[in-house]
């Protein structure tokens, strides 16, 4: 059967891409962020993850302001890179398990989670940024992604608990497909940022801190956080971090932490990154 | 009842909620639709005919002829659309953020390197002096 063995926290910065896209990464600016993913390329070169499920978000890029889905599933066999203004990022197009997300997404219904079916969509950097993080500029991408797509940029998102929950669900759905499948979830997003008005350039490291803490030890209470907190404390995009509960909820309450690193600024942004495995994997 | 928007009292922030999105809808997709080369023409050859194509009120026009940045907040604009008009104008994401904080480019960068705007300070309105 199909088996989640670990969840990857992971921030997607749309500047990292682009210092990667334009080959700043041995910059000053840039160096101390992408040695902290040394250890991660090595990890998921011997990890090697036949799919991976992507927590992330749109950006009003594939979803203007017209049709906002909480939680879209894509579901079509392939996924694009879209222009963001800047002409589409020069990297692969994304593969999907097809198969493995219309399961999915239709388990995830019966399991009363009424998700969006994308048969058709772009993907922006809140997708492609980490798999950059992670694999480099590789010619294809080295597994199959099956993104969902959360809404974090029209207030209210998913509650955290509901995101948690989410990523119970999605665990069950995977477990219950027969092929032999190794899954690495991703939740993607943060940490601390705000983009706008006044505030904008908030930076709080020991509120993230504390957040990785608690999502890594005590991933019940990280699920009780409510909106107002990201919001005061991790700034108004810092609502993102959402996503790392859905993350979260598909692994073991208990979890193996294999790396964690935390740095200051990517351009406006706090970035975090986690890799925890599943004891049992 | 009403909804209690416990958000309201984050000084220097407008929380992006479904009041706001709606009242915002043509300024947004007037902005997002200029994340597209077809878009970015259309304005340039005819501004004021293309932005009454999205019905845009009188309001939400003025901030985008002023470009005042943050009076397309208080009409309904969220940052990751105003970005796409901020890009059209040539400048970066880090420029806009300068301008909305209105403490100029080289003070805003100086700031995010050594570690950002700290949250001491920065939680209330009254904090800040402000209702």
């Amino acid at each position: 059967m199909a088996r989640i063995t670990a969840g990857v926290a992971c921030s997607h910065v749309p500047a990292i891409g682009a210092a990667v896209d334009l080959g700043k990464t041995e910059e000053e600016y840039w160096k101390p962020l992408f040695k902290g993913f040394e250890y991660s390329k090595e990890w998921i070169k011997e990890h090697k993850p036949d799919v991976i499920f992507m927590v992330y978000n749109d950006h009003c890029t594939a979803f203007d302001a017209s049709v906002i889905p909480t939680f879209a599933l894509g579901c079509a066999p392939e996924f694009k890179p879209a222009d963001e203004g800047w002409g589409p990022r020069p990297v692969p197009v994304v593969k999907n398990h097809g198969v493995l997300a219309s399961h999915i997404a239709q388990s995830l219904i019966l399991d009363e989670f009424d998700i969006t079916i994308m048969n058709e969509m772009e993907v922006d950097h809140g997708l492609t940024v980490p798999l950059t993080l992670m694999y480099g500029q590789p010619e294809e991408w080295p597994c199959l992604v099956i993104p969902l797509a959360v809404n974090v940029v029209l207030y209210p998102a998913p509650t955290t608990n509901r995101c948690y929950q989410l990523g119970k669900a999605i665990r069950r759905a995977v477990e219950s497909f027969d092929e032999d499948l190794n899954v690495v979830i991703f939740g993607t997003g943060g940490m601390s940022h705000q983009l706008q008005y006044k505030r904008a350039g908030l930076i709080n490291s020991d509120w993230d801190n504390m957040f990785m803490d608690k999502i890594v030890n005590d991933p019940v209470a990280a699920s009780q956080i409510p909106h107002i907190e990201y919001l005061r404390e991790a700034g108004s995009e810092g609502v993102e971090m959402v996503m790392w509960s859905v993350m979260r909820g598909a692994l073991d309450e208990e979890v193996e932490l294999k790396h964690r690193f935390y740095h200051v600024p990517a351009s406006n942004t706090a970035v975090g990154h986690l890799i925890m495995e599943n004891k049992a994997a | 009842m009403a909804i209690q928007k416990d958000y309201e009292d984050i000084p220097g922030t407008f929380v992006f909620d479904a009041d706001r999105a709606r009242v915002g809808y043509p300024l947004n997709q007037f902005c997002i639709s200029l994340g597209k080369q077809a878009g970015r023409d259309a304005f340039a050859a005819d501004p004021e005919a293309y932005m009454a194509s999205f019905g845009m009120t009188e309001e939400q026009k003025q901030a985008v002829r002023d470009r005042d940045w943050n009076a397309m907040f208080t009409v309904g604009g969220n940052v990751y659309y105003t970005a796409k008009l901020a890009a059209n104008d040539g400048l970066s994401f880090q420029q806009l953020a300068a301008l909305m904080t209105g403490m100029g480019h080289d003070a805003y960068r100086e700031m995010m390197l050594n570690g950002g705007r700290p949250i001491e300070g920065n939680r209330y309105k009254s904090e800040w002096g402000e209702e």
